[in-house]
């Protein structure tokens, strides 16, 4: 134990505090909101709106489909015509934002201390495992909602990350320590980045398809009401939701096969159906029916989207639940 | 074909209920049932012990559960992996991908020579279109429609698309690298099934504990277990041999995670083949060692006590190392001593070799993994000489059949401890046995996996074909010049893919040659679809997949 991983843990602690502020503050943005609703334009088969080149359309169409980069807050157009709680939601949802960034920054810090005071990828056991994934989660959500406005994941990631780095402090914490030497691999590494980074993919991907389930009910009902009308259009849900998998899927059957090379040099066998081997190719087997889903007529959409919710599901199950639940190579929690 | 055995089939003769069937196989809905029944298949494995990664497990459970085990037993539950059902759907999932990918490939090997499709009739009917009026020449009449169709022809050009210029229309194409992407990527998956297939019929897997200062050959005697493909034969056995020099350990000794393991180094020396000079080698975890087209891993480790037994008679009826099994992380090891050769009867021990022992009140145990303070726990056996049965038998465990346990004068089993260096004599002057020092072992696994390579070729190309077929934008777009105007128009034919408008909006300036004098532009894309036209104004990508 040295200076250097006390500080880890400073900041590994304060970012879980912080990630709780930033959690009510979005509950604040959400309940503020109560008050709004949005009326939305029945599904027409063909829309004949003549609008001039370079404007996009009305914020109730389906226009931000088309357009790059995902539609922002302001698209929403609430019908009541006090200002008062758009201010409120916009407050909240920025000091929300602000809270957040310093978090992902504590958490960020946490994690690279971490690693210096280990002398090593801090990449060794569940608690390092879970801080490292809140830190990726984290930035990449910082860089969706201010450079792609996607503030409206906020609510459901805050909630995310807070669980996330409370679990790491009370749960899982372990002083730090040297790796065991199965770990001690340029492929673990390369591994561990790749799923980390597809796995933050395919949560904001699930985000976005429960967010898309629930408006797109609301949209058949042609009203969404309170928070959801700051949300892009169920179109627009579908299309992130897509992005994210469409990125992530490559990404994860890379990190599987890194997985699996290491798994040779390691064990002499590069699939051995392992519980944590299993579940990685039964995410990837979801993810693969997903995108299928996507392109076959009867499934696209809402089953496209439960598929997509599965998957994260799968995907945070392999993560946590397999090195709690089962016994198998993989269980280096180190509890 | 066998036409009688579908004489039952309704309506349809044998030819097109064939037909019927493969169509069904090979659709995009059965593709996505199979997959996700392969996805929900593979799930009990990992609840369920299985006897390819554990038999002791599987034991185990059977003994816990003596109710259900059996029932698992009879499907396969211990077995998912190799069981019929679990073949039985993925091999219906590549027989459908390859009936999906064939028709494919032709279908695309026809599309790279041909032009881009006709210009639809009604280019309003496309998802994003936008219309500008003719341009008008400098002297204030319409320019000729030749003109501005060059222009545009130009602009696709310099943005890579295919061009097809067909009287007072252009048609553009591109993004051909996404269905070779696809197809690649559900090709190569093909390979990566055959690969797997080729290593699990041909490889083996042999597992022989070593103690340090010993050597083995690889041949099928030698090994304490062996896991082999069905095509495997013995003369795949390289004929080298490896001696174990030396093996290190170290644990952590600081206050985190002490025991845990740091450093494990093995030093072996192997002949190739007999006849060929000694070379010497280092295994580390991760850093296993090749040998002869096999690579040689050091999976575990443990102690082998070094004892010497003398029987009544004074004589040594056994002298050497025996490993003993670890049976926790501190490497409390268990393990059996026999002596068959004692005379006038054979002695036996069975008992505990403890690294760093301590006695305390749950009783003697090891609190360290490293040999700090090795002490041996012994119950001793003897019984009449036997006549070598050649049944094979547990070496680290003993069968007590025939045996009496010995005990001390008042009737106490008769246990001994022994430290290093100590010597005990057995009661009734049954001969003694001494502790002299340990060694340590290695279970050293060798294996061989014939076409790796294939198989991670397969995974490369894999990768490669998907992000081709997720990243690349394949998109049509045409113009049309007529007297009353220019009319551009685009398709997506993939999804998620945005920038379309922008395009047709683009092809529309190009064409027009100027700034757009505030034009009259359509967007009107279907709701609920991104960019993709879903009502067959053009063809859609499923109706493409489903034609063969
Ligand atoms: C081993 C099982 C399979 C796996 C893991 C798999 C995986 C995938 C993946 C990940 C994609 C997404 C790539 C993209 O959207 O461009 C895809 C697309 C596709 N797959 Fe498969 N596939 C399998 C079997 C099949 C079968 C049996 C068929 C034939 C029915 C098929 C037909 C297609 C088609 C047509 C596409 C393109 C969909 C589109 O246009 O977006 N696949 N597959």
């Amino acid at each position: 134990m040295n200076d250097l991983s006390l500080w880890s843990n400073l900041a590994i602690t304060t970012a879980a505090v912080l990630y709780v502020a930033a959690l009510m503050l979005h509950a604040a943005e959400w309940s503020s909101a109560r008050g709004l609703h949005q009326v939305v334009a029945p599904v027409r088969r063909r829309r004949r709106t003549l609008v001039t080149a370079g404007v996009a359309g009305d914020s109730t169409s389906t226009e931000g489909v088309a357009a790059e980069g995902p539609a922002g807050d302001d698209e929403a157009r609430p019908e009541s015509d006090q200002r008062d709680p758009e201010r409120r939601i916009d407050f909240f949802g920025r000091l929300g934002v602000s809270v957040t960034v310093i978090a992902v920054v504590a958490n960020v810090l946490g994690m690279v201390l971490r690693g210096v005071a280990a002398n090593r990828a801090p990449w060794g056991n569940m608690y390092e495992f879970m801080i490292s994934a809140t830190a990726f989660v984290g930035a990449a959500y910082v860089v969706l909602a201010i450079c792609f406005r996607m503030r409206w994941l906020g609510l459901p990631v805050t909630l995310l990350l807070a669980l996330g780095n409370g679990a790491a402090v009370t749960l899982l914490y372990v002083d730090v320590a040297p790796l065991v030497p199965a770990l001690r691999s340029v492929w673990f590494v390369v591994h561990i980045v790749s799923a980390a980074l597809s796995g933050t993919a395919f949560t904001v991907g699930g985000v976005a398809s429960v967010f898309y389930l629930i408006r797109q009910r609301l949209e058949r009902q042609e009203e969404v009401k309170g928070y959801l009308t700051k949300l892009p259009h169920s179109s627009m849900l579908d299309v992130i939701s897509y992005r994210m998998v469409a990125f992530a899927f490559p990404l994860w059957t890379f990190a599987v096969a890194a997985g699996a090379v290491w798994a040779e040099y390691a064990w002499g066998r590069f699939w051995g159906w392992d519980p944590k081997e299993t579940w990685a190719l039964v995410t990837w087997m979801i993810y693969a029916c997903y995108l299928h889903a996507r392109s076959t007529a009867g499934w696209k959409g809402n089953p496209a989207a439960w598929i997509s919710i599965l998957g994260m599901v799968s995907f945070w199950f392999n993560f946590i639940g397999v090195n709690l639940l089962f016994t198998g190579l993989h269980s280096y929690s180190g509890l | 074909m066998a036409g009688d055995k579908w004489r039952g089939a309704p309506a349809l003769g044998p030819r097109a209920t064939l037909r019927y069937w493969w169509k069904q196989l090979t659709s995009m809905r059965t593709a996505l049932v199979l997959l996700f029944a392969l996805a929900l298949a593979a799930v009990p494995g990992s609840i369920v012990p299985q006897r390819s990664v554990s038999p002791v497990a599987v034991k185990d459970y059977l003994k816990t559960y003596p109710r259900l085990g059996p029932i698992f037993e009879k499907i396969w539950m211990f077995d998912v992996y190799t069981s019929p059902w679990f073949s039985a759907i993925y091999l219906l999932l590549f027989t459908s991908l390859i009936g999906c990918i064939l028709p494919r490939v032709a279908v695309y090997v026809r599309g790279l020579r041909a032009e881009p499709v006709l210009t639809p009739k009604r280019l309003t009917k496309l998802p994003d279109h936008a219309v500008a009026p003719m341009p008008l020449d400098s002297d204030g009449t319409s320019e000729a429609p030749a003109e501005a169709l060059e222009r545009a022809a130009q602009h696709l050009r310099r943005k890579r698309f295919r061009v097809a210029v067909r009287g007072n229309s252009i048609s553009a194409e591109r993004g051909y690298l996404r269905e070779l992407g696809n197809l690649a990527f559900h090709i190569s998956l093909v390979f990566l099934l055959i690969g797997a297939a080729i290593g699990s019929l041909y490889g083996y897997r042999g597992n022989v504990i070593v103690v340090e200062g010993q050597g083995f050959s690889n041949s099928l005697p030698q090994y304490d277990d062996i896991t082999a493909g069905a095509n495997f034969s013995d003369r795949d056995l390289a004929p080298f041999q490896m001696r174990v020099d030396d093996f290190k350990a170290q644990f952590e000794a600081g206050p985190v995670q002490t025991g845990a393991a740091r450093l494990f180094e093995t030093r072996v020396t192997v002949v190739d083949k007999p006849g060929d000079p000694p070379r010497q080698g280092l295994i580390e975890v991760n850093k296993p060692m090749a040998v002869s087209g096999t690579s040689v891993h050091v999976l575990a480790h443990g102690y082998a006590p070094l004892v010497t037994v003398r029987d009544a008679e004074g004589a040594v009826a056994f002298s050497g190392p025996v490993p003993f099994l670890p049976q926790d992380g501190q490497f409390t090891s268990a393990g059996a001593i026999k002596a068959p050769d004692g005379r006038p009867e054979r002695l036996a021990f069975q008992g505990f070799f403890l690294p760093t022992a301590v006695v305390n009140e749950k009783g003697p145990r090891s609190v360290f993994p490293d040999a700090v303070n090795p002490e041996l726990f012994l119950n001793a056996w003897y019984g009449p000489p036997r006549i070598e049965s050649g049944e094979p038998e547990n070496v680290y465990s003993l069968d007590t059949r025939g045996l009496t346990q010995m005990t001390t004068p008042n009737g106490d089993v008769f246990r001994m401890q022994l430290a290093l260096g100590d010597r005990v004599a057995l009661p009734n002057g049954k001969g003694s046995i001494s502790f002299d020092g340990y060694k340590r072992w290695v279970k050293l696994q060798v294996s061989r996996t014939p076409a790796l390579p294939v198989t991670a070729g397969a995974i490369g190309l894999a990768v490669v074909g998907l992000c081709l077929s997720l990243f690349i934008r394949p998109r049509r777009l045409w113009v049309r010049v007529t007297d009353e105007g220019i009319e551009a128009a685009g398709l997506d034919r993939a999804s998620g893919r945005t920038g379309l408008d922008d395009d047709v909006v683009d092809l529309l300036t190009a064409a027009y040659g100027d700034e757009l004098p505030d034009p009259v532009v359509d967007t009107g894309a279907d709701a609920g679809d991104d960019g993709r036209v879903a009502d067959g104004h053009a063809p859609a990508k499923d109706e493409e997949n489903s034609r063969e």
